[in-house]
């Protein structure tokens, strides 16, 4: 070994300068990509508002850019999206806070270390074939109890899309609620309660704001959805709540146009930008909060 | 039942190597008897038989150096050892005419009688202090309105009432860390239990707020059986009527506080309020 001592004035390596390098493009690049994203998703939405006012946009009722008489409403589409993602949180709220439950509080260590990763996976199942399950599998079934239902329709995508965000909403809230100190079980029980009024007077309120942010989360992946809701919700952008008739939601209407011939540069083009921005406004907008609760969570429990 | 390496050579004081309890305490005063009690994490046996009397309305300190299964013989008598998972306990606790271990004894109820303060102060953060003394009610399912004067009583026994009657709907954990074991104390007195036990209450303490437990430990002595662990001699000397020294899981001696610290019976306890080791 050198006997020298260390030179302080050495000049750091030129492999380690590379590196320090190369790692700082790869995250530049990923930065530059969302500003791309974010700038063509602007500026064709401005294009957009040039032609139709904003007024029309969001006080119209009808959503009919590809017709004749032009209509530019985009509450149809937002009501669309709204009733499949209020399917999918009926399903996936109540059924992804009893596994969270079930995981964290009941289940022995060994069973839970098995059941999270196939939650997991059940999780990794491409949309589309959530897609096809609720067109071909779910939507007969349910018309055996509804005749009314139209073979497109609201009710059944939003219920398998319930099943899809299931396991998003389930691991997050077993998250929090696992991340409750042992301490505050164990005081809760030190008073004589048994563990259901444990979990719900004392794990359930303090993991609640990662319960909650888990909910937005899975709010803000069934709004984004799209593969299910374009197989099996139909294209007919109507304003309706009614869960039996075929709706649009806006994700749906962004691939109809997509796949569509319509041309490029045009109106009618340009609508699936705006369609686009809203959606990305919204699905922000949920993700912001769930980021804020989380923090809140981890600044609450310790 | 294993007996206890000598440490260096010393031999027992005393020609009664087998009697560890120099107490005097008996049956019919007893709140708590202890028979052959054992416990274990998983393999690992904490307690190796330990039979103890604990005095009605007296305050009992177990001492000993740390793993010696102070704190695990205090978490067997509410039943909170077997929380743990791969815990076990075998033995017997009699209190109130019950053998708690009895398979038909329901541990619930037993900790609405025995209630416990732990190490670290753990108020429950989503509540406000109030809500926090009165956690009890929510948490044991209780109907009825035991409203005001419970939050008000059982937080002047904790000796908090003047310090936060002003901030009773502030959140628990705003409290300093004295202030929350206190109110901790005050939910745990809240239920009424007929024993309290407290896992070195003052660990995570400074002087002062442990100068202010002690003083209300005193003021509940009589009114409440005490059982308190403390890595702290001083401290058992002075809140306690008896004292408990353990040492690897056993009873080595158990005799009143005054002459524990003063002229032990047993070499090992002699060694260790010394600080011959521990």
């Amino acid at each position: 070994m050198d006997n020298r001592k260390p030179d302080l004035l050495q000049s750091r390596s030129l492999t380690e300068r590379w590196i320090s390098a190369a790692l700082f493009a790869c995250a530049a690049m990923s930065v530059a990509v969302t500003a791309g994203i974010i700038m063509v998703l602007f500026f064709e939405t401005v294009e957009f508002f040039r032609q139709v006012p904003l007024s029309e946009f969001f006080f119209d009722t009808q959503w009919t850019p590809l017709f004749d008489q032009k209509h530019f409403g985009i509450w149809p589409l937002i009501a669309g999206t709204a009733l499949t993602s209020f399917f999918a949180m009926i399903v996936a709220v109540p059924m992804g806070i009893l596994i969270a439950i079930f995981l964290s509080e009941f289940a022995p260590e060994r069973l839970r270390r098995i059941l999270k990763p196939v939650l997991e996976v059940l999780a990794g199942v491409p949309t589309v074939v959530y897609g096809y399950f609720a067109l071909t599998f779910v939507t007969p079934l349910l018309q055996g109890f509804i005749p009314e239902l139209a073979g497109f329709n609201s009710l059944s995508p939003g219920l398998v899309m319930g099943i899809m965000i299931t396991p998003i909403v389930a691991s997050l809230s077993e998250d929090a609620i696992y991340s409750v100190p042992a301490s505050l079980r164990e005081g809760a029980i030190a008073l004589g309660s048994n563990r259901l009024r444990a979990i719900r007077h004392v794990i359930l309120p303090t993991a609640f704001s990662g319960i909650a942010a888990s909910f937005i989360l899975g709010i803000s992946r069934a709004i984004g959805e799209t593969m299910i809701v374009a197989i099996a919700a139909g294209q007919q952008p109507v304003l309706t709540l009614d869960p039996r008739v075929p709706i649009e939601t806006m994700t749906a209407y962004i691939v109809q146009v997509s796949l569509g011939d319509t041309p490029h540069g045009t109106l009618e083009y340009n609508t699936i930008f705006a369609v686009g921005a809203m959606l990305f406004v919204m699905t922000l907008a949920f993700n912001l909060l769930a980021l804020y609760l989380r923090r809140k969570l981890l600044k609450g429990a310790l | 039942m294993e007996t206890i390496e000598p440490i260096s050579g010393h031999k027992e004081k005393g020609g009664d190597e087998d009697r560890r309890d120099y107490t005097g305490i008996r049956d019919g005063a007893a709140v708590i008897k202890t028979v052959a009690l054992r416990a274990w994490f998983g393999s690992l046996m904490a307690l190796k038989g330990v039979d103890i009397l604990i005095a009605a309305g007296a305050v009992t300190a177990i001492i000993g150096p740390s793993g010696c299964g102070k704190s695990t013989f205090i978490r067997t008598l509410n039943r909170m050892h077997e929380g743990v998972p791969g815990a076990r306990v075998s033995g017997s606790v009699y209190f109130a005419g019950q053998d708690i271990y009895d398979p038909k004894v329901n541990p619930v109820m037993l900790r609405r009688r025995i209630g416990m303060v732990f190490q670290k102060p753990n108020p429950f953060p989503m509540m406000s202090v109030k809500d926090n003394v009165l956690a009890g009610i929510p948490l044991q399912g209780t109907r009825g309105s035991a409203g005001d004067d419970v939050l008000e009583r059982s937080l002047r026994q904790a000796a908090l009432w003047d310090e936060v009657k002003d901030v009773l709907d502030k959140p628990g954990t705003s409290l300093s860390g004295g202030q929350q074991q206190r109110l901790c104390i005050a939910r745990a007195l809240a239920i009424e239990p007929e024993i309290l036990l407290m896992d070195e209450p003052c660990s995570a303490l400074d002087p002062i707020a442990t100068a202010k437990i002690e003083d209300l430990i005193h003021s509940l002595r009589g009114g409440i059986t005490i059982i308190i662990v403390t890595h702290n001699m001083q401290q058992a000397a002075r809140v306690s009527d008896y004292t408990a020294f353990f040492y690897m899981g056993e009873l080595v001696e158990y005799c009143d506080t005054d002459t524990l610290f003063k002229s032990p019976h047993k070499t090992r306890t002699e060694d260790y309020i010394t600080g011959r080791f521990g």
